[in-house]
């Protein structure tokens, strides 16, 4: 295996243009139009809304200010698929289309999935949709391609400012290492770093540098494999099968007894017709 | 928030509704038949093979409607066969690939059992009848039994094997559609054998209330299991009430009613089957929707 390669975001640098959304749609070529129907918000500079089967990469602008306005500010974060080192995705697909590549990202093979849509409702992020021109599940494949023909991806190489930052993921944890602790002696207390270590899902491929909560940015604090529960549901399933079993041949027995009982007094005519 | 509201919706609708409504009621609907052949006595037959003649169709119905469900129907064999290696695909911790063998086994016994019922009430060669008599017919079964629970209960797992809101926040509901699937499985057989009192039908009553008791004790516990956090933006709504109304008052407490006061002569028997089978639609309905609209 390669290196394993992935994303370094940092937050603090974005300044919002898409340049990163733009490459990545030209590069693989992903529609603007969402099943032919175009698909702007309108109530926001963020104007494609989330990541979707035609959006693998999506520029977050979050407005946070308070009620009264009294203080504002924008969060603005380049969001894609974190190639999670754990995969809810890769766990659940039931066809193999989900693969984990030779740079250890995650990529859908779209000849062989068929739409089951088990991955998006895996996803802890909310990164997987049906793309409508192929019907299948997409998602960012961190341009396994050019990956593959030694180039960086499409966004990475677009990003004016450096906000995205491709790499082997031992490099990039060093500098983010590095920028946050330039960031926190500049007393900036609230930045810190997301998915750089084991602690989320093993670690993320694509991690950031935030500079305020996760939650704040639509990112949940504690993300897990959807196999945590599989264990538990299935022995519950099972017990409640054998009770209901259980349940079934208590009343057949009784039924037996009757039968019996009545047969002694001899009122009975053996079994029951039917 | 709780990070299952970070997620984005599968688009999991009608058919999947109805599969897991359809699946439910074949599978238990088995489960039942193979216990009466396994257990029971000679009188049991009739019941039992009207189980049988529920299952199989149940069986071909659950997968059309998956099929339908797929974005890509004409690609449904990628569940079981490997697309470029043709050799089986089979992940035991991926629900929709275990339960896509399940319903495939499911299929399979419950066709076996299919052809001994038609056998036995003499449309097909009497010999056929050993499908579902004798040692074969113990196999076929228990075999058939299994796979008919496991169909009935494998769908609330693979619900709670995700990270959406509600689904991915129990680990109870594999169970429960499990108990509703079975009690759903014995309403339809008591509406479809209206009008005879035999034994078997008494049994059958008698385990459809119990059946319901626990369904409601497992509905409770798995409210609770799911917390507040998350129940207030999924349930406190239009679908709590559905679920209220539809599912505890009009699919389990009004049948269990009728169960011990039979007010409606000899309507009662059949209106609480249909209670209990439009209770177990809308409890479908209220664990795949009320999730997918958040
Ligand atoms: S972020 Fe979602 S889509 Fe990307 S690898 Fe992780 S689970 Fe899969
Ligand atoms: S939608 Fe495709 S990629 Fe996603 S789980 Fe199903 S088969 Fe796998």
């Amino acid at each position: 295996m390669a290196e394993p390669m992935g994303f370094f975001t940092d937050t603090s640098v974005c300044i919002g243009c898409k340049a990163c959304e733009v490459a990545c749609k030209a590069w693989n070529q992903l529609p603007a139009r969402n099943g032919g129907k175009v698909q702007l918000s309108g109530i926001s500079y963020d104007n494609t809304v989330s990541l979707s089967g035609i959006q693998w990469r999506h520029v977050k602008f979050i407005e946070d200010f308070a009620p009264d306005r009294s203080t504002g500010r924008w969060l603005m974060m380049s969001d894609v698929c974190k190639h999670c080192v754990q995969a809810a995705c890769l766990e659940v697909c039931p066809t193999g289309a989900i693969i984990r590549t030779e740079f250890d990202t995650v990529v859908i093979q779209q000849d062989v999935c068929n739409g089951c849509r088990a991955c998006i409702a895996a996803c802890p992020f909310g990164v997987i949709e049906i793309n409508p021109e192929t019907n299948t599940a997409m998602k960012c494949t961190l341009c396994y391609d050019r990956l593959q023909a030694g180039m960086v991806p499409a966004c990475a190489q677009a990003c004016p400012t450096h906000s995205i930052q491709f790499g082997p993921i031992s490099e990039l944890r060093q500098r983010a290492q590095e920028r946050l602790e330039q960031l926190h002696a500049a007393g900036v207390t609230q930045a810190r770093l997301y998915g750089h270590d084991e602690s989320i899902l093993g670690g993320l491929n694509a991690f950031y540098l935030l500079l305020d909560e996760p939650e704040k940015y639509g990112l949940p604090s504690n993300p897990q494999l959807p196999s945590r529960n599989l264990a538990p549901s299935a022995a519950l399933s099972a017990a409640g099968a054998v009770a209901l079993g259980l349940l079934g041949l208590v009343g057949l027995r009784k039924q037996r007894m009757d039968r019996l009982a009545a047969e002694e007094r001899g009122q009975g005519e053996g079994s029951h017709a039917g | 928030m709780p990070d299952s509201f970070f997620t984005h919706s599968p688009e999991w609708r009608w058919w999947i509704v109805f599969y897991f409504f359809i699946g439910g009621i074949a599978g238990g609907a088995f489960a039942l038949s193979a216990l009466l052949r396994l257990f029971g006595q000679p009188g049991d037959r009739p019941i039992s093979r009207l189980g049988y003649f529920i299952a199989f169709p149940g069986s071909i119905i659950s997968g059309l409607l998956l099929i339908l469900d797929l974005k890509r129907p004409e690609r449904f064999w990628h569940m079981l066969i490997q697309s470029e290696t043709f050799r089986p695909a089979f992940k035991w911790w991926s629900p929709i690939s275990v339960g896509s063998w399940g319903l495939l086994a499911f299929g399979f016994f419950s066709f076996l059992a299919f052809v001994g019922a038609l056998a036995e009430i003499g449309w097909l060669p009497r010999g056929l009848s050993g499908l579902i008599q004798g040692s074969l017919g113990a196999v076929v079964n228990v075999l058939g039994g299994v796979s008919g629970f496991f169909l009935a209960g494998y769908t609330g797992v693979l619900l709670s094997t995700t990270n959406r809101p509600l689904w991915s926040d129990t680990v109870w509901l594999g169970l429960l559609f499990l108990v509703s699937g079975f009690s759903t499985g014995a309403a339809l057989l008591l509406l479809l054998s209206w009008g005879r009192n035999t034994p078997t039908i008494r049994w059958l009553k008698e385990l459809d209330t119990w059946t319901l008791v626990l369904e409601l004790v497992v509905l409770v516990i798995l409210l609770a299991s799911v917390g507040t956090a998350v129940l207030r933006p999924v349930l406190f709504n239009a679908w709590g009430v559905l679920l209220l109304v539809g599912v505890v008052l009009v699919g389990i407490l009004v049948p269990i009613l009728l169960h011990f006061r039979p007010v409606l002569g000899r309507l009662t028997v059949p209106s609480a089957a249909v209670l209990v089978l439009v209770g177990g639609f809308i409890l479908r309905v209220v664990m795949l929707l009320s999730s997918e609209a958040v």
